[in-house]
């Protein structure tokens, strides 16, 4: 059974009024972030996640997101991911990236389910860790469809 | 079967950095929506996408379901020899897309 599965049943049982998939919280974006850097914290800067502050339609919300390096052979960004505090599961998109990319910037469409945090996370090939924050607010929200069973 | 356009320069220069955006239709139905029936609708989403540039892999992506419908996903590349591009797409129930594009290169 996965942990989606078993925070689905649990939030039914307890929360009987709750019929929206149980969100992530921040502790489990931390969690998930740790994951990544395999227990490494990521230091704030070179990595630049651009989105809009306000976003009116949460179900197509673009983004880029670029790091600052010469993508050379020694120096590169190996992986790239995203994460979000409140979706119903707090990863959004990893990305693997090397030295033949030349640039360090991709480019994405991604789903919000409410305002909230987004991380962006890059392993360099030294293996250091960077990130950026962003807080936004999201007007209409993805999946709200699924409210009412 | 899906559609998948892909846009990039059809010629380049060695050495030179190169835009790929790859666009793919397909709905990555979360797994949390209700239908009209109010049966949750099961999962089916695009898991990986890949990008081999005469076989070796240049970019990678790993995704989930807050990835939107027909995923856009765009990267770059360095242009180093003349070749094929393939572009790989994975998903839930067996799901598979394969696109091959060819690139020239020129001596700069």
């Amino acid at each position: 059974m996965k942990r989606r599965d078993l925070l689905a049943a649990g939030a039914g049982l307890t929360m009987l009024a709750l019929v929206r998939p149980a969100s992530a919280t921040p502790a489990e974006m931390a969690a998930a972030i740790n994951t990544f850097t395999g227990g490494a914290k990521p230091q704030t800067g070179k990595v630049k996640f651009d989105i809009a502050q306000l976003i009116d339609n949460g179900n197509a919300v673009p983004v880029t997101i670029s790091v600052d390096s010469p993508m050379s052979a020694d120096d590169h960004v190996l992986a790239v991911a995203i994460f979000t505090e409140r979706n119903p599961q707090t990863e959004v998109a990893v990305f693997t990236l090397g030295p033949r990319a030349g640039k360090a910037e991709i480019s994405t469409r991604i789903r919000l389910a409410t305002s909230q945090r987004l991380m962006a996370v890059a392993r360099l090939s030294d293996g250091s860790y960077w990130s950026h924050g962003v807080d936004v607010i999201v007007a209409l929200a993805a999946c709200v469809e699924g409210e009412a069973p | 079967m899906a559609r998948a356009l892909i846009h990039m320069p059809a010629n380049a220069k060695r050495g030179e950095i190169i835009e790929i955006r790859a666009l793919i239709g397909h709905p990555m139905e979360t797994g949390y929506r209700v239908g009209a029936d109010g049966k949750v609708l099961a999962r089916d989403i695009i898991r990986s996408f890949a990008c081999r540039y005469n076989g070796e892999q240049v970019f990678g992506a790993e995704l989930h379901q807050a990835i939107s419908a027909n995923p856009y996903i765009a990267f770059f590349t360095v242009a180093t020899e003349s070749g094929t591009l393939e572009f790989t797409w994975q998903g839930d129930s067996g799901f598979a897309h394969t696109e091959k594009m060819n690139l020239t290169v020129s001596a700069s």
